[in-house]
């Protein structure tokens, strides 16, 4: 079945376009700009250079260089005074912490190296997961720009304590008078704070605290609380789950944090079963992605479709209305009531009814995979309380606000109604880490640490408690947000102590704090069971709400998503971040409007292909409640037709740098923190928009076997290698005429591999969810430089490691089409109509480590070679650049250094300034300009591994090896080890009848193999 | 960046040689008054090892200075309090409870095991103190410091010479033939000028002669273009001018302390580490002067005696903020910036722990002579082909490491040999440095 499928990278390689022919062949999408510095006849004679000149230029320089050359540089090495015990310069400290940003949640393990932060990985021994935001956030502990580096009062620097006397005395007169202040944060699921917010609150009863996050979930809070009498998110375990059915709820990117490893456990085919996920959503999301079965409804239709498998389920009949995909619906509902208890519903639509249909929805199923016990406190924002806030500010009720690490500015719709309210206030106080709207509008300004620079607890779910310690000495005179309001609150303790006091006495019932703090995070044995509350919900009135809600209305349906790399936009600054590219459209550096095929056609829009494999796009301007944004339009397939998305967290400029200031804010249109805007118009505007999207770049050049996929009934039954049906035929070539298998015959010698360790690192394509996670910790470990928006356009992104996103349409080959009697016209309209709605596939490329690469062949100064240990080894001040590498190299994972991007102004990112530089691992080199690199498979890891075993005069244990790439995986996709090592789970992996290797055909035998995905039908 | 010229090596070897041969033939050595050497060097002997840590001679330290004391306290009294201070307090003496007390009740050791005769050594050390020596050495030093011979390229120089010689043979042959053609009255007076004229015109009209001196000048030529271009980057006997007048000679060679006890990470990192001031205290908190006689000898011929090297020490007490008259830290440290002698650059990745610890090597085999060096200089030219040939050649260190067991095992039967070398293990591979 998998040789039917026609596997492409982007719309316009369906048109056939003559551009994308050309680039499937060139190996450079741009062509070397030799007129760039010659220049033209005209240029050359009108240059006041004469030859004469360029003559001396050249004499000078010469010499001049090597002069210079002469004599080194002089270092200077300045040791500590005091060396603390627990550093060893050039060894790397791990220390077990928390993240808390108000959006991502995690327990981490972080690499200091000489009391700087450099890498995060997830506690696994917390089961703690990292996201791609979370792996980043250490580069923007040190953002130069954005970081408050003093306190501060109407703009000018004043010390704490003049700060502290000031707001203090202010504090005291609005509660003698009796007037509210408002303490407004973001999530911060700490419950040491939660206890502090409350004295604070005691010391003055005129404070409220207001929970705000910018991107809102208050829908799922408020129905937890309506049902269950807590305002909490529930959890989902998904791996015990059989049969899942979500409607737009991106639960594999940021719905309720992400639920990815629990989803991906319960889907792994080696035992035999694999819970069956249909997501029913507008949006191309990555949920939807990794779907079973994707069905494509826009967001009013996903109202009336979740009313209908209610009504479906439960039998009863309250008001909705058929829409086209009742039939699918129709069969789910059979599905859900087969798997019962094992069964699940969720929604994304942030909406207390919908919310509820959905809790009930479970509740029929009596759904175990749902957890209303063990719930998340990851989203705590209320949007009840915000619009009150607005409110009452802009009426002048309230009169005093503290915000903690909010930008409401920024990330509110009716922005202009708070920063008119701010100014009416008698007291403004901005705690925050970084710098931005709200902070610039307020009168006091308090910096407060990075959470790697802060102590603290968190509670993201009712079993784990984790505490965050702080990991690098503050970088600026900053203090903790705990630590003011003890000090407000006239308690002299200092928050550490608190910390300290509150776990030992309350949570840790008796163990040791120092292991609580060293391991992380301490688990809870007992947690509370909710006592069935009497719900007072009525469905009846719940569900015609919820209908009404969705009432037609002319005009497009618009959906806010999040993006994997920006998520809400705190972390907008941050070049990691801006550069990685989105998993489904592979743009990065900015956001845009998503439309389907037909939509863009009706309306003329297009992303047209342009000559160095940079697509571009038409502006739109779209309007809804009055308020209206221009966007480009990038096309997206599988997007429902009449509705459009939109990525929140863009379009921030305050403090930004030019070059990091990308995309279109689209909170504005983002009212009441709906996640769905109904009645949107779209109006074609002048104006081209230059993507930097490399989804063009590296065509697949029409080699369709790179991605096996297969169903899980097929894994089952049929065999691997039967010469017709089987999912992982190996490959046949032509030799002498006849047809045989391609590892029989072979142009290089084989190497004796059984000697010592020999790497191999295995991907599962059935896990891999497309997060990029690794592709982050992989800039952090190696040092990839970030190269801006019109380098990555122009095909000059630096990523060692990518995620290629395929899409596929189950239809005929061109063999097929031509026995159909089809044109060629009308195959490819075929698979456009088949482009509505396509399956998606995702494949993490980097080097192949080939044991016969094409790349080591071709190097005429032997710069790259092949290591004992299986790794193709790049000697970066060997190579003299001249691309002959990548050029043979038929994964296209090499990366030419066009420029130097340390120290260099042309590109202002981390490199090019003393904070930014501290994340750089000092175990790797920063690469100069003119020489090729490319993944290493972390030999500096694999080194530092042997090393440690040969010091500690033992072999290496089973499955030590790690690469930044592996470690960083959340759901086991990625695993690396030494197959010479027969107990490391890669030598079984290797042997799997799921394992093939890429282009296998090619006999480059590399040593990355990639496991077949499985995907559940759901036949038999 | 700033830049310094590099000190060559060769120009101050010769001038060292120069310096021991001065000294050596004026270094004789008188003592000043009669004093019973062998009881004074017995005492200071005991002085150093027992009381040295807490005492010195002339300066108050953790107890008060000792120079003198027969004269201040009845000898009985000393050996009782030597022997065991407590007791003697315990029994009510009322100088021994005043002493306590001068010092803040600061327990001094008890000392039973030493007998009366090593304690009148002691005492017989501390009032004759230290023998002086004629200054007459210092003075040769001076002297010979000023001694400058630039060393000759001597190679260089013989190689000009040789080439002029063969000049002039082929000159005098030209001329001997010229001669015999008759082209030149014989007996005529020649210069030298005429000659390297005739050479001149010979070597113009022999077409044989034109190819092989422009050959031979291509070949001059390039000995010396590569001989330069394959030096620029190798800084052997680089020798920076470091803040602090450190001397290894005294540290490692006089004192024989281990190299690893200043460089403590060398055993666990891939640096070895410049040791922060918190270690030099460990021993200068109670060191705070050299002896009399104490040495360093710089490289520009520069000699610091006693009173610079004083000073130097005091400048280790100002970076750890050490107030070496009331004893206590201040608090006001000023790290030190030493000057990188050995810099290898960013590409290449170099680990110390790897040699020190797996390989058990020597920290001289790299660092050369350390413990003779008063000024350190880079010893090795830390450049591939030395890595490499060091590599080729060294065996694998397999004493009771469990990693190479198996891998060795194999290796050797695949190459034949009963030990491996570096290079055979992939020691040689570009990935293992370079990433």
């Amino acid at each position: 079945m998998a040789s039917n499928k026609k596997y492409w990278k982007s719309v316009e390689e369906l048109k056939d376009s003559p551009i994308v022919e050309t680039l499937s062949k060139n190996e450079f999408v741009e062509e070397i700009p030799t007129d760039e510095f010659l220049g033209d006849k005209e240029t050359l004679e009108n240059s006041s250079t004469s030859r004469r000149d360029f003559l001396k230029y050249v004499g000078f320089t010469t010499a001049a260089a090597s002069l210079a050359a002469c004599e080194g540089p002089v270092r200077k090495s300045i040791p500590y005074v005091v060396k603390p015990d627990d550093v060893t310069l050039g060894v790397a400290d791990w220390y077990a912490t928390s993240v808390a940003d108000g959006y991502d949640f995690a327990n981490v393990l972080v690499k200091t190296r000489e009391g700087r932060p450099i890498q995060i990985m997830p506690n696994k021994e917390a089961d703690g997961t990292t996201s791609a935001r979370v792996q980043a956030s250490v580069l923007s502990l040190y953002d130069q720009e954005l970081r408050l580096k003093e306190p501060a009062k109407a703009g000018k620097v004043i010390s704490w304590e003049d700060a502290d006397k000031e707001i203090g005395l202010k504090l005291n007169e609005l509660k003698e008078s009796n007037k509210p202040v408002v303490l407004l944060t973001g999530t911060m699921a700490s419950p040491s704070t939660d206890k502090i917010i409350s004295d604070f609150i005691v010391a003055y009863p005129n404070v409220k605290h207001v929970i705000y996050d910018a991107v809102s979930e208050s829908g799922a809070a408020d129905a937890m609380l309506a049902m269950y009498g807590k305002r909490v998110l529930p959890n989902y375990h998904l791996d015990r789950a059989k049969t899942i059915v979500s409607f737009g709820a991106d639960f594999l990117g940021d719905f309720h944090g992400g639920f990815e490893k629990q989803f991906i456990v319960g889907r792994k085919p080696e035992t035999g079963k694999m819970s069956y996920h249909v997501q029913f959503e507008s949006n191309m999301s990555l949920t939807g992605a990794n779907s079973d079965k994707r069905v494509v409804v826009k967001p009013s239709d996903q109202v009336f479709a979740l009313l209908n498998l209610y009504n479906a389920i439960t039998g009863s009949n309250v008001p909705s209305k058929a829409t086209a995909v009742d039939a699918d619906v129709k069969k789910m509902a059979s599905e859900l009531k087969k798997a019962g208890s094992k069964g699940v519903v969720l929604t994304g639509l942030n909406d207390v009814n919908a919310q509820l249909i959905s809790l009930e929805i479970n509740k029929a199923l009596n759904s175990e995979i749902i957890d209303v016990n063990n719930t998340l406190n990851v989203r705590q924002g209320n949007d009840k309380d915000v619009a009150e806030l607005i409110s009452g500010m802009k009426s002048g009720k309230i009169a005093g606000l503290i915000s903690y690490n909010v930008d409401p500015i920024y990330t509110l719709a009716n922005s202009t109604d708070f920063s008119e309210g701010l100014k009416k206030l008698q007291l403004s106080v901005a705690l925050s880490t970084e710098n931005n709207e709200t902070v610039n509008a307020s009168n006091y300004v308090l910096p407060t640490p990075h959470f790697l620079e802060s102590w603290g607890d968190t509670q993201f779910d009712e079993v784990t408690y984790g505490l965050m310690q702080p990991t690098i000495q503050p970088l600026f005179n900053t203090r903790q947000v705990q630590d003011t309001l003890l000090k407000w609150s006239e308690n002299t303790t200092k928050y550490y102590d608190y910390l300290k006091s509150f776990a030992t006495t309350s949570v840790l019932t008796g163990s040791s704090w120092n292991t609580a703090l060293h391991n992380g995070f301490f688990k809870k044995e007992v947690i509370e069971v909710v006592e069935s509350v009497e719900s007072t919900v009525v469905i009846s009135d719940v569900a015609s709400k919820l209908a009404a809600s969705a009432k037609k209305s002319s005009g497009f349906e618009l959906n806010f998503y999040t993006k994997p790399g920006l998520g809400d936009g705190k972390q907008a600054n941050n070049p990691w971040l801006q550069e990685f590219p989105d998993p489904i459209t592979r743009a990065s550096w900015d956001n845009y409007l998503t439309m389907s095929i037909s939509d863009a056609r009706e309306l003329g829009f297009s992303n047209p292909v342009k000559d160095n494999g940079a697509i571009d796009g038409d502006y739109a301007k779209i309007s809804v409640n009055g308020k209206e944004i221009t966007v480009p339009v990038m096309i997206q397939p599988g997007q429902a037709k009449g509705s459009i998305g939109i990525a929140l967290g863009y379009g921030r400029t305050f403090g930004f740098k030019k070059e990091m200031q990308v995309g279109v804010n689209a909170y504005p249109l983002y009212a009441n923190g709906n996640n769905i805007q109904y009645g949107v118009s779209i109006e074609k505007v002048s104006g081209t928009h230059k993507f930097a999207c490399t989804q063009v770049q590296k065509t697949i050049a029409g080699r369709h076997d790179i991605l096996k996929v297969t169903s899980l009934k097929d894994y089952k039954t049929v065999d691997p290698k039967d010469h017709h049906h089987g999912w992982n035929k190996p490959a046949y070539v032509s030799y002498d005429h006849n047809e045989v298998e391609a590892n029989t015959i072979d142009l290089w010698d084989e190497h004796n591999r059984e000697i010592g360790h020999h790497f191999n690192l295995s991907i599962d394509l059935t896990s891999c969810t497309g997060c990029g996670a690794c592709v982050i910790a992989c800039h952090a470990e190696n040092n990839v430089p970030v190269v801006g928006k019109n380098e990555v356009r122009v095909g000059r992104d630096m990523h060692w490691l990518r995620i290629d996103r395929y899409y596929s349409s189950e239809v005929e080959t061109r063999e097929e089409a031509k026995e159909l009697g089809l044109s060629r016209g009308d195959m490819y309209l075929a698979l456009e109509t088949e482009a509505e709605n396509p399956e998606v596939t995702f494949q993490p490329m980097m080097c192949q480590h080939c044991n016969h690469a094409p790349c080591e062949t071709v190097c005429p100064v032997a710069a790259t070679s092949h290591g004992r240990q299986g790794q193709n080894q790049m000697a970066y001040n060997r190579c003299v650049g001249t691309r002959y590498c990548a050029n043979n190299c038929p994964y296209r994972v090499r990366r030419f250094n066009w420029f130097n991007y340390a120290n260099n102004n042309e590109f202002d990112f981390n490199m090019n300034n003393d904070y930014g530089k501290m994340v750089l691992n000092p175990d790797v080199v920063v690469r100069s300009r003119g020489v090729m690199e490319k993944c290493s498979m972390c030999i500096q890891m694999t080194q530092a591994t042997i090393l440690k075993a040969k010091k500690e005069g033992r072999a290496v244990n089973t499955d030590e090896f790690e690469t930044a790439c592996s470690s960083a995986c959340t759901t086991g996709a990625m695993v690396f080890g030494d197959i010479n090592n027969k107990e490391d789970k890669v030598a079984s992996l290797i042997e799997d009848k799921r394992a093939y290797g890429v282009l296998d055909y090619l006999q480059t035998k590399p040593n990355v193999i990639y496991q077949v995905k499985v995907k559940n039908t759901n036949e038999g | 960046m700033k830049s310094v010229g590099l000190h060559s090596r060769l120009n101050t070897l010769f001038i060292k040689s120069i310096t021991v041969l001065f000294v050596f033939a004026f270094s004789i050595s008188a003592y000043s008054q009669d004093v019973d050497e062998a009881r004074q060097k017995e005492g200071k002997k005991l002085f150093k090892s027992l009381c040295a840590s807490c005492h010195k001679l002339d300066k108050k330290l953790i107890g008060p200075a000792l120079s003198g004391v027969e004269e201040r306290r009845e000898n009985d009294w000393l050996k009782a309090w030597i022997k065991n201070n407590a007791e003697l307090r315990a029994s009510g003496d009322a100088q021994a409870n005043a002493i306590f007390d001068e010092y803040n009740g600061s327990n001094m050791t008890a000392f039973p095991q030493l007998s009366d005769q090593n304690i009148d050594d002691i005492l017989y050390y501390t009032t004759v103190g230290e023998i002086k020596k004629v200054a007459s050495a210092a003075e040769g030093v001076a002297v010979a410091g000023e001694t400058s011979g630039g060393a000759p390229e001597w190679l260089i120089y013989i190689l000009a010479a040789a080439i002029v010689v063969a000049f002039l043979m082929i000159a005098s042959l030209l001329k001997q033939v010229n001669e015999l053609k008759g082209n030149v009255a014989a007996g005529e007076t020649s210069d030298i000028k005429r000659d390297l004229h005739e050479l001149w015109v010979g070597v113009k009209q022999n077409t044989f002669l034109k190819v092989l001196s422009t050959i031979f000048l291509l070949l001059v030529g390039a000995y010396f273009v590569f001989g330069t271009i394959f030096k620029v980057g190798v800084d052997e006997g680089y020798q920076p001018i470091q803040p602090i007048a450190f001397s290894h000679k005294i540290h490692a060679g006089d004192n024989k302390i281990d190299c690893q006890y200043c460089h403590s990470s060398a055993k666990h990192s891939k640096t070895s580490g410049i040791p922060s001031v918190n270690v030099c205290m460990n021993c200068h908190k109670n060191i705070s002067e050299v002896s009399d006689d104490t040495v360093v000898e710089l490289e520009d011929g520069l000699v610091l005696g006693k009173e610079q090297l004083d000073l130097e020490i005091a400048k280790v007490y100002k970076a750890a903020g050490w107030d070496a008259d009331n004893l206590e830290y201040t608090g006001e440290t000023s790290p030190i910036k030493w000057t990188r002698v050995h810099n290898l650059p960013d590409f290449v990745y170099f680990n110390h722990s790897q040699h020190v610890t797996v390989g058990g090597l020597e920290c001289q085999k790299c660092h050369g002579p350390v413990e003779e060096m008063d000024e350190l200089y880079q010893y090795s030219p830390l450049t591939m082909g030395w890595c490499i040939d060091c590599h080729k050649e060294t065996k694998v260190n397999l004493k009771g490491n469990e990693y190479y067991a198996k891998i060795h095992e194999d290796l050797a039967k695949k190459y034949n040999v009963d030990q491996v070398t570096i290079a055979q293990l992939g020691g040689k591979e570009c990935g293992k440095c370079h990433y």
